[in-house]
């Protein structure tokens, strides 16, 4: 067993050189795939069905009705409130994320539509800044929860985010009450949020929002905790289990209600929309 | 008792040590040090008060995690009378980082909840560290529901490092306990204040801390990372981290209560005796019980509905962004 395990640390540690752009190793099961058949299956993997992270605009694609998506609350941005020394400065790496990304922030947010059905929609991405929590996030998620119960309508979002940002310090961690206190009027109210997790979820963000869902839906393989695998094995100082932390450990602790592939998000939304409102 | 001295309070060590040898000479002897000894008291004060009137955010950090530092239970044995701690979240344990039960303040019937750290390596680990599973935020919340079912008002004292990074805590939700502290937090109708006496780690110590009123004292700190972890993000890579580095860190992620005041992110200062809170525990206890008692008074003339409205209001103003139009 001991052979076992040792060879198989070996073989994930390897640093296996991959030719840029035709094929992808797989972030779960570590295989090698043709990228083209990547793209085909809506950037799942073939062999183990994790589902690789996309951009919040190929995601509006994915879940609301074509044409329908209405961006919301585009002109926030970022100051640097602690004038935050790094390497770079807080200023220099957003605009470096900007560029980076293609977004103003890690959030989107809009009124959009699932089969007819209006819904305002947050859509987190882990291009920006790793999808971090900062004041613009937080303002955009409080503002989406506002607009929902004044429209009385459903709230969306999609998690996928490292949890608060650091560079905007004690501003980032303030955003993890205010988005609560704010989804807590729409529950009050009788609205319905449904928070959808994508990989990975962490900190701040599994903290608040993400976790308030009436119904909480993952996707298959994601990774989601408060806590990050790294911190926690530094803690303990012993191996995390398998599966630790991913979508279906989750499901099986309780933690959320649903697993579902990429290709059937959509059509559960609007089953759940149909069925509660 | 022994002291315990950090690095930058050497020089009032040495100082001190020499009050000591001083008096210790002069002990039954012709020798009269007294007034040599008195000199030396005042340039003790004196220095002292330098000292810590110019600390830096780490030697703040420090300060807040100083092994003599009064925890949780220190302050609930001063401030109040007939405390009765309540154990367990109903649900699955009683985390012990995480204290909370009924008890008086100057004669007022108040629900008290705080982080507890331990003194001494055993009491250390039977608290974590001060380091709370979700069992821990859940009994918090049950204790802070039955405050407001009972028309109780709330009092947190928040001192913590941070949430448990643990596979129990990750198996049982430690993302959703902190989250829905927040959320209904953000609705009890009842009056709740909080302190950070000390550390305010990340969610862990929000988890206890959204408010109407929100304090710290005056040697406190209140981070989304600690220092080490963001020294961690930002400088690993050029090897071995030092004091310097968390010192670095600390002036960046301007965590002081200092900071935050300026930052309107809380209300006040609570003050601490020259040499801080450990130095004068009675002192401190009595400054925050004052401060906290005066503020339930003031939040009492509220209706409940007012209350809940302002508090949303409040959290709604924290955020810190430009808006093209
Ligand atoms: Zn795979």
């Amino acid at each position: 067993m001991a052979w076992f395990k040792k060879s198989k640390g070996l073989k994930t540690d390897k640093k296996v050189k991959i030719p840029e752009g035709l094929w992808v190793k797989c972030d779960s099961c570590k295989e090698v795939i043709y990228k083209k058949e990547i793209d085909k299956n809506l950037r799942i993997c073939p062999k183990c069905n994790y589902h690789f992270r996309i951009s919040a605009r190929e995601r509006i694609e994915l879940l609301v009705d074509e044409g329908s998506f209405v961006e919301i609350d585009s002109g926030l941005a970022s100051n640097d409130p602690l004038n935050f020394k790094d390497k770079i400065s807080y200023k220099d790496r957003l605009e470096e994320n900007r560029k980076k990304s293609g977004l103003e922030e890690a959030a989107i947010s809009g009124e959009a539509a699932i089969e007819g059905r209006p819904i305002i929609l947050v859509i987190m991405d882990f291009a920006f800044m790793g999808g971090s929590m900062g004041s613009v996030v937080g303002e955009k998620v409080m503002r989406a929860a506002e607009a929902a119960l004044e429209k009385k309508i459903p709230l969306i979002t999609v998690s996928s985010s490292g949890g608060a940002r650091m560079q905007e310090g004690i501003f980032s961690l303030m955003q993890m009450a205010r988005v609560s206190a704010a989804i807590a009027k729409l529950h009050e109210s009788g609205n319905l949020y449904i928070s959808i997790l994508a990989d990975p979820t962490f900190g701040g963000v599994t903290a608040s929002f993400a976790m308030l869902g009436d119904v909480i839906i993952a996707e298959p393989r994601s990774l989601i905790g408060f806590a990050g695998p790294r911190v926690i094995e530094q803690t303990i100082k012993q191996q995390l289990p398998e599966d630790f932390q991913r979508a279906e450990f989750l499901l099986e602790h309780g933690m959320i209600d649903l697993v579902i592939d990429r290709k059937e998000l959509k059509k559960t939304i609007s089953q759940i929309i149909e069925l509660l409102t | 008792m022994i002291k315990c001295y950090l690095e930058f309070e050497k020089p009032i060590e040495e100082l001190e040590l020499k009050i000591e040898e001083m008096k210790r000479i002069s002990d039954g002897k012709d020798v009269n040090l007294s007034g040599e000894i008195r000199k030396l008291e005042k340039k003790v004060k004196d220095l002292r008060t330098e000292i810590f009137s110019k600390l830096t955010p780490w030697q703040k950090t420090l300060l807040a995690r100083h092994p003599d530092r009064p925890y949780t239970l220190d302050y609930i044995n001063l401030i109040t009378e007939e405390f009765l701690e309540l154990h367990g979240d109903r649900r699955f344990a009683d985390d012990k980082a995480v204290i909370g039960g009924l008890a008086k303040i100057k004669g007022a019937p108040v629900v008290i909840i705080g982080h507890q750290k331990g003194r001494g390596t055993k009491e250390r680990i039977r608290r974590n560290f001060g380091q709370p599973h979700p069992e821990g935020y859940r009994k918090a919340l049950r204790l802070m529901e039955m405050a407001e079912k009972f028309k109780r008002p709330i009092v947190n004292l928040i001192d913590t490092p941070g949430a448990y990074p643990g596979i129990g805590p990750e198996e049982r939700g430690q993302g959703e306990a902190i989250a829905s502290n927040l959320m209904h937090m953000s609705r009890l109708r009842t009056p709740i204040v909080s302190v950070v006496i000390g550390e305010g780690g990340s969610g862990g110590a929000l988890a206890l801390s959204v408010a109407d009123r929100l304090y710290m004292l005056e040697h406190s700190v209140y981070s989304v990372i600690s220092p080490e972890g963001c020294a961690a993000i930002l400088w690993r890579k050029n090897g071995e981290l030092n004091a310097e580095d968390f010192s670095r860190a600390s002036e960046s992620l301007k965590l002081t209560a200092q900071d935050l005041l300026r930052f309107k992110i809380i209300d006040d200062i609570i003050p601490e005796p020259s040499g801080g809170a450990h130095m004068d525990v009675e002192q401190t206890a009595r400054n925050i019980s004052d401060r906290v008692m005066q503020t339930i008074e003031e939040l009492k003339t509220r209706t409940p509905g007012k209350l809940v409205e302002e508090r949303y209001r409040r959290l709604k103003k924290i955020g810190s962004f430009v808006e093209e139009a």
